[in-house]
């Protein structure tokens, strides 16, 4: 525990995270080159452990609304993590095994952020409200439900939820909520680089060849329905808006269009002309979609209640 | 004593360093290769680095390609095994640490396609040959991950076997390829590291997840000593890649020393390797174990083992199904390099 970073403020409370040596002297295969990789180095980034054991020390504690909203985003993330972690090992180059990891990863954290708070109102941990949920308790919109097709589907929905998530978080940073705005300030800079990684693909799908031209359209109109539920304002969102703990949806609208507006017409592309679907995920109406995902994603933790891990 | 090795370098430039061959009359070209080989033969002498513009014995070269491609098509279907559990891993801090590791493997095959690239051939023919069957990667994946306990097994004992294997590739003679193991041996020690974590936990657990992991470590245990390759007396290539300093212990001497380091460790776990005849020599100070099933490896490295055909025909899926994709992104290039000559004219 000698490194700078084991001792910053943001986790010298919780002794013994930068080490988890397997208690073996000698346990390593022997050898000076490996010293180094013992030590964990996670910066200052505020993590799911730094949120959950504020939350369990009563120093952030969510208002009822504050965990209803902190819900919706960390489902959203969370489904999202799943559908993307699908891609690991099968995807087109191995660069892209390890962006779309990367991303998979950056959205998992978030939804284990969100979901560590969220569980901050009647004591649950980001387990119990990812495992032992039911799929009508989840409140995750359609559009990160959506199977992943092929890589022009992914591409389509990741550009979509990337630019929405960047203009919620950039201005959820300024919220009244301190646990909200710290999540949203790590997460705003992680999206922001999703937004490059969708953007530079839809150029190269959208001007590549005739094919992946066909497929990326393909791909857009598969995900446009879904797109205007993510902008719908409801009760919570205005009291949370009203309060600055948030902002209404619909305000983000503008800034969305006008950015994907000016990749898809450096694309060539238009907005594809579909018809919007109602979702109702925020309400617990999910798409078929949601129910395997689910099960598949809460086997294992299932089969064994209460145990650890 | 790896570090010190790792620092040193040629005394005196290669002699092979930026000629060009095709200028070369053939007394030249015999010239070259006499001092080329002078030199290769001091630099084995002087325990240092072969780089890849340096002149070297093209059976060296073959070898290391080899070796190289194969350790690089090891980690990408080594994706697999462990890919099959992040959707169902059963919290999300090890869904997380799961999908961090399948993705540093990504990693690994990237350095090491890159370090065998500058042996002289493209990522492309590596993976086309993998993909052919024509490349072998390490049998152990060809195994099925049955359980979460797996996810420790494979961390504990297939890293930890691979950890044993190639921390002495540190110092290989070739330097793209130790630089690279440096870096992999890093991330791969922390693999081991929360594999054990993993069946720590589960020891600990309710009986049915101990029961879990001593099942896993049961099925691991003999593939994970057949990693070290064939018994001596029956590897025909170890002599000459020792000769070269590629490889610095023999399969024996490192398959000995990982039973000596999972003997100590499986007692903190609190759990039994399933071999009654691991015994550590007081004549020869060596851990010995009991016999391993040789048939069986040589049935898996054949093709007939329980996942061989599911492993490539996933990889050759994931290539196929991505090909328009990398066309693409090829056409895009092209295209954007043509119009900034334009721009530029």
């Amino acid at each position: 525990m000698s490194t700078p970073e084991a001792t910053t403020e943001a986790n010298a409370h919780d002794g013994g995270h930068g080490d988890i040596s397997v208690g073996v002297a000698g346990a390593g295969a022997g050898g000076d080159g490996m010293a180094s990789a013992t030590r964990i180095t996670p910066g200052n980034a505020l993590r799911p452990e730094d949120i959950a054991l504020a939350v369990s020390r009563g120093t952030a504690k969510p208002s009822e609304d504050a965990a209803e909203f902190a819900l919706r985003l960390g489902d959203d993330a969370l489904v999202l993590a799943q559908r993307l972690g699908h891609w690991i090992s099968r995807a087109p180059e191995l660069e892209e095994d390890i962006a779309l990891g990367n991303i998979a990863l950056d959205q998992l954290g978030h939804a284990r952020s969100f979901l560590s708070y969220a569980g901050g109102l009647d004591g649950k941990s980001e387990d119990d409200l990812a495992y032992f949920r039911r799929e009508h308790e989840f409140r995750s919109v359609e559009i990160f439900e959506i199977p992943n097709g092929d890589f022009a589907v992914t591409i389509a929905r990741q550009f979509v939820v990337s630019y929405y998530q960047f203009e919620l978080y950039r201005r959820l940073v300024d919220s009244t909520d301190a646990t909200l705005a710290g999540i949203a300030a790590k997460a705003v800079k992680e999206v922001d680089y999703h937004r490059d990684h969708s953007a530079q693909w839809v150029l190269r799908l959208a001007l590549g060849t005739d094919e992946s031209r066909r497929r990326m359209i393909h791909g857009f109109k598969v995900i446009w329905p879904y797109v205007d539920e993510l902008f719908r304002d409801d009760e919570l969102t205005h009291r949370l808006s009203e309060s600055g703990a948030a902002v209404e949806p619909s305000s983000l609208r503008a800034d969305f269009d006008r950015l994907t507006g000016a990749v898809l017409a450096e694309a060539e592309l238009e907005v594809p002309q579909v018809q919007p679907a109602p979702g109702g995920g925020r309400r617990g109406l999910h798409s078929e979609h949601l129910g395997y995902l689910l099960s598949e994603m809460q086997v294992l933790a299932r089969e064994f209640p209460g145990a650890s891990w | 004593m790896a570090s010190q090795t790792l620092q040193s370098v040629p005394a005196e430039p290669s002699p092979a360093r930026h000629e060009t061959r095709h200028e070369m009359s053939p007394e030249d070209a015999a010239r070259r290769d006499a001092e080329g080989q002078a030199y290769f033969d001091k630099v084995m002498a002087e325990d240092s680095r072969i780089e890849p513009r340096d002149w070297m014995p093209a059976a060296y070269r073959k070898t290391l390609l080899r070796q190289i491609s194969q350790h690089a098509h090891s980690e990408i279907i080594g994706m697999q095994p462990e890919a099959n559990w992040i959707s169902r891993a059963p919290s999300l801090k090890r869904k997380a640490i799961l999908m961090a590791k399948v993705q540093d493997e990504a990693g690994h095959g990237l350095y090491l396609y890159s370090a065998a690239e500058t042996l002289g051939q493209p990522r492309d023919q590596m993976m086309q040959d993998l993909m052919d069957g024509k490349a072998k990667y390490s049998s152990i994946f060809n195994y099925p991950a049955r359980t979460w306990a797996d996810m420790g097994a494979i961390g504990w004992m297939v890293d930890g076997a691979a950890i044993a294997n190639q921390v002495p590739l540190c110092r290989a003679s070739f330097g793209p390829y130790g630089r690279a193991m440096v870096r992999v041996c890093k991330e791969e020690s922390f693999h081991q590291r929360q594999g054990f974590e993993i069946l720590l936990e589960l020891s600990n657990g309710t009986p049915e997840q101990k029961q879990m992991a001593q099942d896993a470590v049961n099925r691991w245990y003999a593939p994970a000593l057949m990693m070290f390759g064939p018994p001596d007396d029956d590897s025909p290539n170890s002599k000459q890649s020792m000769a070269w300093n590629i490889k610095r212990f023999s399969n024996d001497e490192l398959r000995n020393r990982f039973v000596g380091m999972m003997m100590e460790q499986v007692k903190v776990l609190g759990l039994t390797l399933p071999d009654k005849d691991i015994r550590f020599n007081e004549e020869t100070k060596k851990w010995e174990h009991g016999p391993l099933d040789w048939d069986e490896f040589h049935e898996v490295l054949a093709g007939r083992g329980p996942c061989n055909a599911q492993r490539l025909e996933r990889r050759r899926e994931a290539h196929e199904n991505g090909a328009w994709v990398r066309e693409a992104a090829a056409a895009y290039a092209a295209k954007q390099a043509k119009k900034q000559a334009k721009e530029v004219a």
